[in-house]
């Protein structure tokens, strides 16, 4: 029996499938395609399996005439070592050319150099020189096709690129010794020079440095290849009481998926039984592993530390927070913040210019050089030619944006574009919005202090009972706080809520009253002793309330928002790097007072109605600073929209990923802090490229025309040029990958 | 001799510059199908001037055949817009364009360049 090899078979998602009798169909439609040796249509997750080698568009449109839907269900890990298999297919390609024309180039530079005659007085040296002219012409078409096919099409086009100044640069040298070869006669004696070895060398050593920033730009995309590789390949699905391992891409919503210890979760959903500890510091940076019980959500791509669980999908394929992550990093890395118009401008402008530039010089050498004019303006022209680089101007922004994106994504920074980026690394005031950024955003209870003959327990009990009903936050941080120290829940009759001032009723027999010094007061309750307490409570930014039994003054219950637990140190951090920072917050000012004190804010501004945060962030701007603004992206949104730069904080991966220009994956304010250094590190970083790129081109072009050889008799040689020329663009590749080894100051000083 | 060389060089100089930078009108094609397929090879988008009805939505097709890794991106500037094109394989990119004017589409570096004029 023959075996048959066939191609990776292609995976579709079909729509419209509603029915088992459509599964007959579309396997016939698909199996009439030219190519197809086996169509399976897999009627449960609406999907078809081709195997063969067929042509994945007739595969559509098969479908289609049939009377359904397909795509291509695409798997990116599958994409992206497609990917690499091209680019190193293209490096072992470049380095072959490289290796061919250098093969011809270096031997017939040393001969030049050791002072072997390269001359064309004899007949029989013009005809060595012919030979060696046309193995030139088969090395320059064999490494360097692509040059002078490109030259050719882009010049038909209008435009002209690299491969305009290469194929130019190159084939004038190489037209010139030809033309001494042939006809020696028409070029003045003196000027009889040969140049083939410079026309392979050029080619040979600009193969080289592709070659060499092909591999270059691979590592560029490192970051993106790491979220990729987050993704499951496969889930272990529960389907009609069976467990099964399928493939992520055939996980439906609302499969129950069990997750072992050790492995990934396979797609975003709600656990459903069992508990256990998530590592999703991949995701958020954060390194403590997070507790998942029933209830929790579950986020692709994270890792299941202890135990085993069982959850529901709720987001399959690209809706997964995972995938919604890996679409903005991709998106982000290439968009181009405002600093690299100029280099845009100028590179759309730069190869035509260049060629103006050669024709100039080669005039100026030929009216006002020495002898041998043409000799000096052959080589002048090919060199300003070669040395020019338009691609390290038209790279620098875009290759650093990409690595600094992905660096900020390793750190749980989401950065949506080039442009916030480079905002970003312009900040000099900092709006940070009190509840949920600088403190946790999820009130309990921080004092109970039970003054008479009650306990603090039966306090709490009784507080607790009070307000099971109720859905204000403050009441729910009480029914935990009970909770969590197993207090029953009493049974409350007569309850009434005085709007605004708190609630009474009756619970074990006796009249409660809980809420404000109003309330009290309305009530007759002496409460004048214990005002102080209740001040002193505010003072530390805490919710005092006043709890009476019977018409008697039982005591206090406080209710905090605590600081997350490195605020503090964040916001050190930021002050540290210049940035003002003024806190924004709807609470009363003794609360608000209270938390910029203990955090190291000076200036807030405190009792602010969310439409009033906007108006905030204009007052600072038009105090001339550049305005970044943290809030938690739902409540702030015109305030983020409205700052330079809106940073959206999220806790754990439970964010809205594209409200904002910078999305802090990990609750913590550290984000905003490395944020900022990694945004002034790519910046720092394209200002570097850009000023290599400009002085490279700013310098390298005039001694190429020969500047210096009025003072110093020196001129440049066209292959030296060309080294530099291949060389510039890996050096502006390299020092962009130098931002990967960027590390958090945090991590530094730890 | 002198004044010939000159003049060839000069006249070589006004032919760059009007031959790469004074705009001409572009034969662009009209996509009046929804999908149109464009091959990016050699340094060059074909077709590279579009033109396309408002509001209308269509599929541009890229073919990437270039390996450079030049050709690896199309930016759409306007549309804030950016698409890895993988080498030899198709690519689609759904646009609806709703005002008229000119969109530009291009490489990383501006060196392949294509535009879409909206009518």
């Amino acid at each position: 029996m023959d075996t048959k090899i066939s191609a990776k078979p292609v995976h579709l998602s079909l729509t419209g499938v509603s029915c088992a009798a459509c599964v007959s169909k579309i396997e016939k439609a698909l199996n009439a395609v030219p190519g197809v040796d086996r169509a399976e249509v897999n009627f449960a997750d609406r999907s078809a399996l081709v195997e063969g080698e067929p042509d994945t568009e007739q595969l559509i449109t098969a479908v289609s005439q049939a009377g359904y839907g397909a795509a291509v269900i695409v798997d990116e890990e599958q994409a992206d070592k497609e990917k690499q298999e091209a680019e190193y297919r293209h490096y072992i390609d470049l380095l072959k050319k490289m290796a061919a024309a250098l093969a011809l180039g270096i031997p017939l530079m040393l001969y030049g150099l050791s002072g072997g005659p390269m001359h064309v007085d004899t007949l029989n040296a013009r005809i060595a020189w012919f030979v060696i002219g046309l193995l030139t012409a088969g090395i320059m078409t064999f490494s360097g096709a692509h040059f002078y096919t490109g030259a050719v099409k882009s010049f038909k086009a209008h435009s002209a690129n690299m491969d305009t100044l290469i194929a130019l640069g190159t084939g004038t040298a190489w037209l010139f010794s030809m033309a001494v070869v042939l006809a020696p006669s028409l070029v003045p004696e003196s000027s009889r020079h040969l140049y083939f070895e410079a026309s392979a060398m050029i080619i040979g050593l600009i193969n080289l440095g592709l070659a060499l920033e092909v591999r270059a730009r691979g590592k560029t995309s490192e970051a993106i290849k790491r979220l990729i590789g987050l993704q499951a390949r496969t889930a272990r699905v529960i389907r009609n009481n069976e467990e099964m391992d399928i493939a992520i891409s055939d996980v439906l919503l609302d499969d129950i998926i069990r997750v072992r210890p050790g492995e990934k979760i396979p797609v975003d959903g709600r656990v459903i039984e069992g508990s256990t500890l998530i590592d999703e510091s991949m995701l958020t940076g954060e390194p403590m592993p997070v507790e998942k019980k029933s209830g929790d959500e579950v986020v692709a791509g994270t890792l299941n530390k202890s135990g085993s669980i069982l959850f529901q999908a709720e987001k399959v394929g690209k809706d997964t927070v995972l995938a919604h992550i890996i679409n903005m990093v991709r998106k982000a890395q290439n968009s181009k913040p405002s600093i690299g118009r100029l280099a845009d401008k100028i590179s759309a402008i730069f190869v035509p210019s260049v060629m103006i530039i050669a024709v100039i010089t080669a005039l100026i050498w030929y009216n006002i050089g020495p002898a041998p004019q043409l000799a000096y303006m052959l080589v002048t022209a090919t060199t300003v030619l070669i040395i020019a680089c338009p691609c390290a101007l038209g790279l620098a922004t875009p290759i650093s944006v990409m690595v600094g994106v992905g660096k900020a994504a390793e750190y749980g920074i989401l950065i949506r574009n080039g442009e916030a980026l480079q905002q970003s690394s312009q900040l000099t005031c900092m709006i940070l919005d009190k509840t949920g950024t600088i403190t946790a955003g999820q009130p309990t209870v921080s004092t109970v202090q039970a003054i008479g003959d009650f306990t603090s327990d039966t306090l709490l009990q009784y507080a607790a009972s009070l307000e099971s009903g109720s859905e204000h936050p403050l009441a729910e941080a009480i029914v935990n706080a009970a909770r969590d120290k197993n207090l029953q829940l009493l049974k409350v009759s007569n309850f009434k809520a005085i709007a605004g001032h708190g609630v009474s009723a009756v619970v074990d027999n006796k009249t409660l009253l809980f809420g404000n010094q109003k309330l009290m007061q309305d009530n007759n309750v002496a409460i004048a002793d214990h005002v102080k307490m209740a001040n002193d409570l505010a003072k530390e930014a805490q919710t005092p309330m006043f709890f009476a039994i019977d018409g008697k003054f039982a005591g206090i219950i406080a209710v905090s928002d605590p600081i997350k637990e490195d605020s503090i140190a964040a916001i050190q951090r930021l002050k540290k790097i210049g940035i003002r920072i003024v806190m924004i917050t709807g609470d009363n000012k003794e609360t608000a007072r209270a938390v910029a004190k203990k955090v190291g804010i000076d200036e807030f501004f405190a009792e602010v109605l969310p439409e009033q945060k906007s108006e905030h962030v204009a007052n600072l701007q038009r105090q001339g600073e550049t305005v970044g603004m943290t809030g938690d992206g739902i409540n702030d949104a015109p305030a983020l929209a409205l700052a330079n730069v809106g940073f959206a904080i999220g806790t754990g991966t439970d964010v809205a990923i594209e409200s904002a220009d910078i999305t802090l994956m990990r609750g913590s304010l550290h984000g905003i802090v490395d944020a900022i250094d990694i945004s002034k590190a790519t910046v720092r970083n394209i200002k570097q490229n850009l000023f290599g790129a400009f002085a490279y081109n700013g310098l390298g072009i005039p001694v190429a025309a020969g500047i210096l050889f009025p003072f110093t008799g020196m001129l440049l040689n066209p292959v030296i040029a060309g080294a530099a020329m291949a060389f510039s663009s890996v050096t502006v590749v390299s020092n962009a990958n130098r931002l990967r080894f960027f590390k958090s100051s945090l991590k530094i000083s730890e | 001799m002198v004044i010939l060389i000159n003049l060839l060089g000069l006249l070589l100089i006004a032919f760059i510059v009007w031959w790469f930078w004074i705009p001409r009108k572009t034969s662009s094609i009209e996509v009046d199908k929804d999908l149109i397929e464009i091959t990016v090879d050699n340094g060059v988008y074909t077709p590279a001037h579009l033109q396309l009805e408002a509001g209308k939505p269509v599929t541009l097709r890229f073919l990437r055949k270039d390996s450079s890794p030049c050709a690896a991106l199309v930016v759409f500037d306007e549309l804030e817009l950016s698409e890895e094109l993988p080498i030899g394989k198709t690519k689609d990119i759904v646009l609806t364009l709703d005002k008229p004017g000119k969109i530009h589409f291009a490489c990383q570096m501006k060196m392949y360049r294509g535009d879409i004029a909206v009518v």
